[in-house]
């Protein structure tokens, strides 16, 4: 991450002076991290009322029911947590959201999910929280609806033709994502990642 | 369908809270403690998405955008994705508002009905927000060591932005 947000500011300073723009990427650069803490904001509300409804799943049973009905799928995905309630619980609930196309409830599951999971291996992402994010990134929505109303808006009279379009490329997306992260899943070893860390770290806290 | 689709949330909700009466559950004891764990995961999500923002800002301040999008032109009619929607394939993954705003006007120019308005579409419902969805999720879980999450994430965009294309050209033809 670090080498990432490097690049991307030093790209961002080089082609500014490449094209005369210095002092807008100045000021772009206070103006993002204003813009930030309000979107946090904004976002606050519905974060939190999410979190609260699937508390409300977890006690009454409802998303042990669910992830019983995602279970299979997602075992595969999420081998090192199959058996870990907790997480799978959340997994579930993040995966119908975002079917749903409830894209403000899936993050604050799908955030769940990850602090549990990086429980294991502080700091690093294991490979089952890289696919969870994968899976995020590529979104799996069934019913796109804000981009229904853009071409409603624009005069569309079945704004909703292009359903099966996005229902094969978001398929396709998740799988290249999904085949993505499995290939690189073993050419980047886990030896600062999954499981060892941990290890060690136990082994520190009995000395 | 349309209404079905807005009254979804309240019905989810309405349809959570019943249940949760029916199995002898504390529902607002159990909604106000969620809340409040939300709260904390707000506070790990700020310095994350601070980070984020001042580079995407800067970047799109930057013109750098405009730029790659004249390098990659030639890629993209290569790869059967109509060049004119390089603008979006750039911004998506950084900002989702911003994509929304460079889609719908792709959609109103070439009219919501032709290939490019249609792929700009499938676009947009195919793919996410990719640096904004990492940032929240990796701030709110304190990782900082991200190994192969962001170049897997980035292909499953391209996947996603590739297959939109081809998909419209199957789906509708032309």
């Amino acid at each position: 991450m670090s080498v990432i947000w490097s690049g991307m500011v030093g790209c961002a300073v080089f082609c500014g002076l490449l094209t005369g723009r210095g002092p807008q990427v100045a000021a772009a650069a206070m103006e993002g991290a204003a813009a930030a803490v309000e979107l946090c904001l904004s976002m606050a509300g519905v974060l939190c009322l999410w979190m609260g409804v699937m508390e409300v799943m977890r006690r009454s049973g409802l998303s042990q029911g669910l992830s019983r009905l995602l279970r299979p799928l997602l075992k595969r995905l999420y081998p090192d947590f199959a058996r870990d309630r907790e997480v799978m619980d959340s997994i579930s609930a993040n995966v119908s959201a975002n079917l749903l196309g409830l894209g403000n409830a899936a993050t604050p599951l799908g955030i769940q999910a990850a602090r549990r999971m990086s429980r294991r291996t502080p700091g690093v992402a294991s490979d089952s929280l890289c696919m969870l994010v994968v899976c995020n990134t590529a979104s799996i929505q069934l019913i796109p609806t804000t981009v229904a109303s853009v071409r409603a808006a624009a005069g569309c009279a079945a704004p909703f033709d292009i359903l099966p379009a996005v229902w094969l490329a978001s398929a396709l997306s998740v799988t290249v994502g999904i085949l993505a992260a499995k290939v690189m899943g073993r050419l980047w070893p886990a030896e600062e990642g999954a499981g060892r860390l941990q290890r060690r770290r136990v082994g520190w806290n009995w000395r | 369908m349309e209404l079905a689709l807005t009254m979804l949330v309240p019905f989810l909700l309405l349809g959570v809270a019943l249940w949760g009466l029916v199995r002898k559950v504390d529902v607002y004891d159990a909604l106000i403690t969620g809340a409040a764990e939300g709260l904390g995961v707000l506070i790990k999500i700020v310095p994350a998405l601070v980070a984020l923002l001042t580079a995407v800002y800067m970047l799109r301040a930057s013109g750098a955008l405009e730029l790659a999008a004249q390098a990659l032109a030639p890629v993209l009619g290569w790869l059967g994705i109509p060049p004119e929607t390089v603008g979006l394939l750039l911004i998506r993954p950084v900002s989702g508002s911003a994509a929304l705003g460079v889609g719908a006007e792709l959609i109103s120019t070439y009219g919501p009905d032709s290939t490019i308005g249609r792929t700009a579409a499938v676009m947009l419902g195919s793919t996410e927000t990719t640096f904004y969805t990492i940032a929240v999720y990796f701030g709110a879980a304190g990782i900082v060591k991200t190994r192969y999450a962001v170049p897997a994430a980035l292909c499953a965009d391209l996947a996603g932005f590739t297959a939109a294309a081809w998909a419209v050209r199957v789906c509708f033809g032309g």
